[in-house]
């Protein structure tokens, strides 16, 4: 694969274990800030961890909003959001009642959980994700694989052909959306053993 | 179903695994780094290690072994030892780790967690709890590697950590430390139905079915032992081993 990568780093969580996955599949990737290493790249992984309101701040700060949209939007190159940064492509969402990418209709609401005895937020752990549609994205990867969790607001889509995944927690909520050159999954594939290996791979083949 | 998160708890001496028995009596275990490869076979959920005489010695756990050990695992993992400000988290979260263990800092120091989740978010910042009783006293909350107490009850620190904006805590046993006997399993539930953070328990597991105790009669939502994963049996010989999580009767 000699495609580049890059990864947006706008001030939030932990890169290197996303930058670690690229380096063991021995793909030319670089991890960055800087809008001209998005237009200079094939592909875009948004990763993140932390407060919805503050990550689009600082995404708006460093003046990288304009340069997503056109390269997702105008230019089609393949982006993969994981946790924040799929959240990051819905509307808005009630964390920090901010506005995000709006690439996905739809919003990040919070866990609203039926019995927090049993339902502990955020929802911590690994769990199973159920395929909804055929995608490259989900290619060798088994119905019900777990992956890794870490999140305490998820998606509602509105568009219900965008949803890839789905996953139980309590109720039934989108885990991962797709639409075009554009995907994005709640849970931490770079963190989930073979499973998350191989979605990285398949995103990498786009 | 959600089931637990199964957690080999490692304990280092700086670079060194070693395993205690109540807090004392540590035995050589091994290396670190091969015993996170033979984890990554075995598809571990997640790793905890705990530099345990880091808080004592006034120094933090080494950056260069967390970045080694990101180098390797393929799941999460937790570190702990020393952790003081702020400055040494984001240094932790940069060498690669996913999640910070406090205990020392918490107990000497609660507002420290607030200002930690704000800063992080409350999915990075973990509170180990140690829990052993004191005469006249019942039970407290220890400090310093088991070393001190605090005037905290575990209930009511577990309450005030989880206010601060823990995301995490650990319930550590002190005296079933090492015993290979059974979780205090009243612990556990005690701050289980009285928190609605995620808490692990940790502190005698010796056999799965003490895993399946500690969530059932527990309700614990991670289930976290070092000797079970670290020796074969209660004779004590190392062999690093996970158990086969289907075959684990959670229902």
């Amino acid at each position: 694969m000699s495609s580049k990568v890059v990864i947006v780093d706008y001030g939030t969580g932990n890169l290197n274990s996303v930058k670690r996955s690229m380096d063991r599949m021995r793909v030319n990737s670089v991890v960055s800030s800087d809008y001209r290493d998005i237009i200079d790249s094939d592909k875009i992984i948004l990763p993140g961890v932390g407060h919805f309101g503050r990550a689009m701040s600082n995404l708006k700060e460093l003046n990288l909003i304009e340069t997503l949209n056109d390269a997702v939007l105008v230019k089609q190159k393949p982006i993969l959001g994981i946790c924040l940064g799929m959240e990051l492509m819905a509307k808005s969402s009630e964390e920090g009642d901010a506005d995000g990418l709006g690439w996905f209709d739809a919003e990040i609401i919070a866990f609203n959980v039926s019995d927090k005895n049993l339902y502990k937020v955020p929802h911590m752990g690994w769990n199973k994700i159920f395929i909804k549609k055929n995608s490259h994205l989900m290619k060798n990867i088994i119905e019900s694989s777990e992956f890794y969790f870490v999140h305490s607001y998820h998606l509602k889509v509105n568009d219900e052909s965008d949803i890839l995944n789905e996953t139980n927690y309590d109720f039934t909520f989108p885990s991962a959306i797709e639409k075009g050159n554009i995907f994005g999954v709640q849970y931490h594939p770079e963190k989930s053993h073979d499973a998350g290996a191989q979605l990285l791979k398949n995103f990498l083949e786009m | 179903m959600f089931r637990p998160r199964i957690i080999p708890v490692l304990l280092l001496r700086d670079w060194i695994l070693v395993k205690s028995i109540k807090f004392k009596d540590h035995r050589y275990i091994g290396d670190p780094i091969n015993a996170v490869r033979i984890f990554n076979d075995l598809k571990a959920d997640e790793l905890i290690f705990l530099d345990i005489e880091a808080s004592k010695n006034n120094r933090l756990i080494s950056l260069d072994f967390i970045k080694d050990v990101g180098e390797e695992a393929q799941m999460p993992f937790g570190v702990g030892g020393g952790v003081r400000s702020i400055e040494d988290i984001r240094a932790i979260i940069n060498a690669g780790a996913e999640k910070v263990v406090i205990n020392t800092h918490a107990g000497q120091n609660p507002d420290f967690i607030r200002e930690a989740s704000e800063t992080f978010g409350s999915t990075t910042i973990v509170v180990c709890i140690d829990v052993k009783k004191k005469i006249f006293k019942g039970e407290q909350t220890w400090i310093l590697n088991g070393s001190l107490s605090t005037e905290f009850k575990p209930v009511e620190f577990a309450q005030l950590m989880e206010k601060n904006g823990a995301g995490e805590l650990i319930i550590q046993s002190i005296e079933n430390d090492g015993t290979m006997e059974g979780y205090d399993i009243d612990l556990i539930r005690s701050i289980t139905s009285e928190v609605g953070v995620p808490v692990v328990a940790l502190g005698g597991a010796g056999n799965e079915e003490h895993l399946v105790e500690a969530y059932r009669d527990g309700r614990a939502n991670g289930l976290a032992a070092g000797s079970l994963f670290v020796y074969q049996s209660k004779k004590r010989g190392v062999l690093i081993n996970y158990p086969e999580k289907n075959g684990l009767m959670f229902g």
